[in-house]
């Protein structure tokens, strides 16, 4: 019963924290730029009015420019709740592993994907053709990444593998170090940040999400920017996990160590989102072919990592 | 009637039945008969393959019948493992010929068609019961020529026939390789029979010797790169639904000819025969998906598109091989289950994109993406089919092409134990190949299905496209709804593969019927686990739950306009992006080393109103490299010796004359 509530309550705790993040983010952005900034909760205002609009669609959209938002949503939301937030053990965990969250993922992008094609705009196909490649470097780096971990924790579950973090045997290594570069590295191109993406930025030639999502309106944009801001929450909530898993509950904990442990996750949170704010402030965004090199480095790092991990136990 | 002799006399149904066809064809229900008699055979044959290998599969059944070679008989046998390619073969023949009862009707000379589809048929069946080498390599020789024949049904059109000479000489060297490889296993005392090369001992040199020429032989017509160049000309050239057949069932025939030799017949593998596998696989799957991302022909993208997916079975026989070496028979049975069943999802979701491509082409008459578009409008049923389709090929959960990936994946996280370093160097990497190949195969599909059937039409004829009738429909359907079953109880289809890795391995995955929820469990269950069906209900649950809550609690309200396009729509469709748009990204990173890619930009002078052009020029550095030499060759050496038609009787007498001397001086040396 209480690894139901664990459950249930981590996959609202994600859904409600997702937009605050966001915002966070923003708003920590703003304030480096010594700008006033929109107010934190802004984020959950402008899905609110969005909800409420009306959508206007093409006239050459076809049912899959409709149903993708929900299915990208559905997807992006099922693979967070499988992310240990602030408790291991989680109670589906064992329906999807790392590669199956990794691989959800790439179902939310494949449909996004598509929707950019079915106006038929040429912003929607460039902004769909600069995703997928993209995304023929951040995945094979996000697999190499996994078998890293999995090489080292002896599972790909991420509950087990948060467990084993949490104890005493896992120690410094190198290949996690060159893991966690290359998982960071996934993360800025997976979300879209600077300096592979700005998600501040409207019809720029550099853009690619927000090519692609450019004919959405209403409420079905208010899906795909929340879609957007979960996968954001779902990286960093990985990065936190696997690489800073103090502080978690473990499964069956009392429920007065869930409150801290909570408490503990918002924390990692914020830390994480404003490093974020620090990096994206202090870089510049890149051509968008230089974007290859950014995430191929990613790819022989995780490589390099699983090398590691094949010709020694404990590298 | 045991299921041997059922399938037995489904082949001669399937032979009786191509015989009828010559007739038959003349008149119009022809078709109906021919299709419909082949998929009540297929489907009798296929189901009792199905109860074979769920049933009593551990007992093998062998048949001698007095035919082929007088002192050896014609051996069959069925045990696991072709009673498994029985139920792919049949299934996938089911499929086509319920696909072909509609789609053969617009076939323009169906007599070029008809007799050969259930030879085709029959000797693909035959190859899988074949227990002797004769029978094999005659079934073998059967099918291709019968394939050849289809290929070359659309004879008038130049590029067909090229295919068609081009396949004709990759089959007679890919069953020369077999032929010489079966003479290093019988032997010097001849002993054909698959019973007696088991029996015998095959020593290291012959073992490598063998290995290579399977490689060759089985590798080329399952498309191993460098032995593809065949494939991508020959499959697309044939009618739809043999284009299917050839692509999602014949490749996986050579597949059962390449574990048959070398899991069965030969044994004992040793770790480096594992390793040439795997990184042949590796180097096949990520090539082949990039010359799929190239095409702008549907059909040929499709035709890529299984030569990456023969890499992924590959890689799984390869690590199969690997463990087995090693006697780690529980990472043997993972990959071997793994590779089988992604034989068994290609087969599927191959087939169903090759009929939709087919159904595209009855539609509007066109192969070239350039020319489609917007056809999700028009054509509903297809357009769904081919999603599904696509999203199974692209490996993306809930579907069939993720499981068997993932097995993959999870039998590649075992394989640290393996000692020898060549391994643990080769592993990871064609891991890293695998992961890209995927996610490049992601990309090709968007391209394929946001080209094909999203967007606004680019050619009048894609603009007057109809839905197809209603027997092609069924095979797509019932081909993406078997994608879906499996992709959700993939435990079910591991279990019938059980049988199969308990023969070849020696050891077995998990019994997955046990574990609770129809997860499945590769090893153990605190290691990975896998639940389709949980995954399919979440997505299902968690958007239904925000659609409902949005339209109920917020708005629902809709209105059609015009495309926004940042304010500036065009309304010409020639202003979207093209295949060859989509494909610039990937062409200019990938393509830069392995297709020397040159872009040329054209602009006219400033003031000039004249069109711009871009020139794209590719090489296919495999064909120049390895084929255009030999090409050469064979020409230069043809036209040299082409002088020796036209002497005088007197020089051809001379040479006669010199010609037995040298075989005299020969004989005399010899002694």
């Amino acid at each position: 019963m209480l690894d139901l509530l664990v459950q249930g309550g981590q996959m609202l705790l994600v859904l409600l924290l997702a937009p605050l993040l966001t915002g966070f983010v923003r708003a920590a952005k703003a304030r480096l730029l010594r700008r006033r900034g929109p107010p934190i909760l802004q984020p959950y205002r402008d899905l609110q009015r969005l909800m409420r609009k009306e959508v206007v669609l093409a006239e050459s959209s076809s049912w899959l420019f409709r149903a993708a938002p929900y299915l990208i949503f559905g997807t992006t939301w099922v693979a967070a709740a499988l992310v240990p937030t602030f408790a291991t053990g989680l109670l589906f965990s064992w329906s999807a592993d790392l590669i199956a969250i990794t691989a959800l993922l790439g179902s939310a992008r494949f449909f996004l994907a598509l929707a950019g094609m079915d106006v038929g705009t040429s912003f929607g196909g460039i902004g769909s053709s600069r995703e997928v490649m993209i995304a023929t470097f951040a995945e094979p780096a996000m697999i190499m990444i996994v078998f890293t971990l999995a090489l080292i924790a002896g599972s790909t579950e991420l509950s087990s593998v948060a467990a084993f973090m949490l104890s005493p045997a896992v120690g410094l290594r190198v290949s996690l170090g060159l893991a966690l570069v290359a998982l960071v590295l996934v993360a800025i191109a997976e979300n879209g940040r600077i300096p592979v993406d700005n998600p501040a930025t409207h019809l720029e030639l550099t853009m690619v999400h927000e090519a692609m999502v450019l004919e959405y309106s209403g409420r079905h944009l208010a899906m795909i920017e929340l879609s957007a801001m979960l996968k954001l929450v779902l990286y960093l909530s990985l990065i936190a996990c696997v690489f800073l898993p103090w502080g978690m509950a473990r499964a069956g904990a009392e429920p007065a160590s869930y409150a801290v442990a909570i408490g503990a996750y918002v924390g990692k949170l914020a830390a994480g989102g404003g490093l974020l704010a620090l990096f994206e402030t202090s870089t510049a965004k890149m051509r968008v072919f230089r974007v290859p090199e950014f995430l191929g480095a990613a790819l022989m790092l995780g490589l390099l990592a699983v090398l590691l991990r094949f010709v020694s136990r404990s590298l | 009637m045991t299921t041997l002799s059922i399938i037995l006399s489904a082949i001669a149904a399937f032979l009786g039945l191509a015989a009828l066809a010559v007739p038959a064809g003349r008149l119009r229900a022809g078709t109906p008969i021919v299709y419909g008699g082949a998929l009540a055979i297929a489907a009798a044959a296929g189901t009792s393959a199905f109860i074979q290998l769920v049933t009593g599969a551990d007992t093998f059944i062998e048949r001698v019948l007095p035919l082929g070679l007088p002192w050896v008989g014609a051996h069959f046998r069925l045990d696991a493992l072709s009673a498994f390619f029985l139920v792919v073969i049949d299934l996938g023949a089911a499929a086509a010929s319920l696909y072909a009862i509609g789609y053969g009707r617009h076939e323009h000379e169906a007599l070029r068609v008809l007799p050969f589809y259930p030879a085709f048929l029959a000797g693909m069946n035959l190859v899988v019961l074949a227990g002797d080498a004769f029978t094999f390599l005659a079934s073998w020789e059967f099918m291709s020529l019968a394939s050849w024949a289809l290929v070359l049904a659309h004879h008038r059109e130049a590029e067909n026939r090229r295919a068609g000479l081009l396949y004709l000489i990759m089959a007679g060297f890919g069953t020369f390789s077999l032929l010489l490889a079966f003479g290093l296993l019988a032997g010097p005392e001849g002993g054909y029979a698959f019973d007696a090369i088991r029996a015998a001992h095959h020593g290291e040199p012959v073992a490598a010797l063998v290995l290579a020429l399977t490689l060759l032989g089985a590798g080329s017509k399952a498309g191993l790169v460098p032995l593809h160049v065949w494939l991508p000309l020959a499959h697309p050239a044939a009618p739809s639904h043999v284009s299917a057949l050839m692509s999602g069932v014949m490749t996986k025939v050579a597949v059962y000819g390449f574990i048959r030799i070398v899991f069965d017949l030969l044994a004992a593998p040793s770790w480096w025969s594992g390793m040439i596998v795997l990184v042949l696989g590796g180097v096949t799957a990520v090539t082949g998906v990039l010359y799929a991302l190239m095409q702008q022909d549907v059909k040929r993208l499709l035709a890529y598109s299984t030569v990456e997916n023969i890499g992924i079975v590959f890689i799984g026989l390869g690590l199969a091989l690997a463990f087995q070496a090693n006697g780690v028979a529980a990472g043997a049975a993972l990959a071997l289950t793994a590779a089988l069943f992604h034989v068994f999802n290609h087969s599927l979701f191959k087939s169903l994109l090759f009929f939709g491509s087919g159904a595209v082409l009855t539609a509007t008459g066109a192969r070239d993406m350039e020319r489609l578009g917007g056809l999700i409008h028009f054509m509903p049923v297809t357009a769904f089919a081919f999603l599904v389709g696509c999203m199974a090929i692209s490996g993306l959960p809930p579907l069939n092409g993720f499981v068997s990936e993932w097995m993959t994946f999870q039998a590649i996280l075992l394989s640290p134990e393996l000692p020898q370093w060549g391994l643990k160097f080769a592993i990871p990497a064609v891991g890293a190949l695998l992961a890209l190949s995927a996610a490049l195969a992601a990309a090709c599909f968007v391209k394929t299905y946001g080209i094909v059937f999203l967007g606004r039409p680019r050619s009048p004829a894609a603009e007057t496209a109809r839905e197809v009738d209603r027997w092609s429909r069924a095979a797509m359907l019932g081909c993406a709804a078997l994608c879906v079953l499996a992709g959700i109880l993939p435990g079910l289809v591991i279990d019938c593969l059980a049988p199969v890795a308990q023969a070849l391995v020696g050891g077995r995955m998990p019994v997955q019927a046990s574990i609770p929820w129809l997860s499945i469990v590769p090893i153990a269950a605190p290691r990975s686990s896998y639940n389709g069906l949980l995954v399919l209900l979440f997505i299902a649950a968690s958007a239904s739950i925000a659609a409902l809550a949005i339209h109920r609690f917020a708005s629902r309200a809709v209105r059609r306009s015009a495309a926004w396009d940042c304010g500036f729509p065009d309304s010409s469709p020639a202003t979207q992006y093209s295949a060859s748009s989509f494909a610039q990204p990937i062409r200019r990173i990938y393509g830069a080393s392995i297709f020397l890619v040159r872009e040329r930009i054209t602009m006219p002078p400033p003031g000039d109103t004249g069109p711009a052009s871009l020139e794209i020029e590719l090489q296919d550095r495999i064909w120049e490299g390895l084929y255009a030499p030999i090409i050469r060759a064979v020409t230069v050496t043809a036209r040299t010796l082409n002088h020796l038609q036209f002497l005088t009787i007197r020089r051809y007498l001379t040479l006669v004359f010199l010609a037995l001397v040298a075989l005299l001086l020969v004989l005399a040396l010899w002694q």
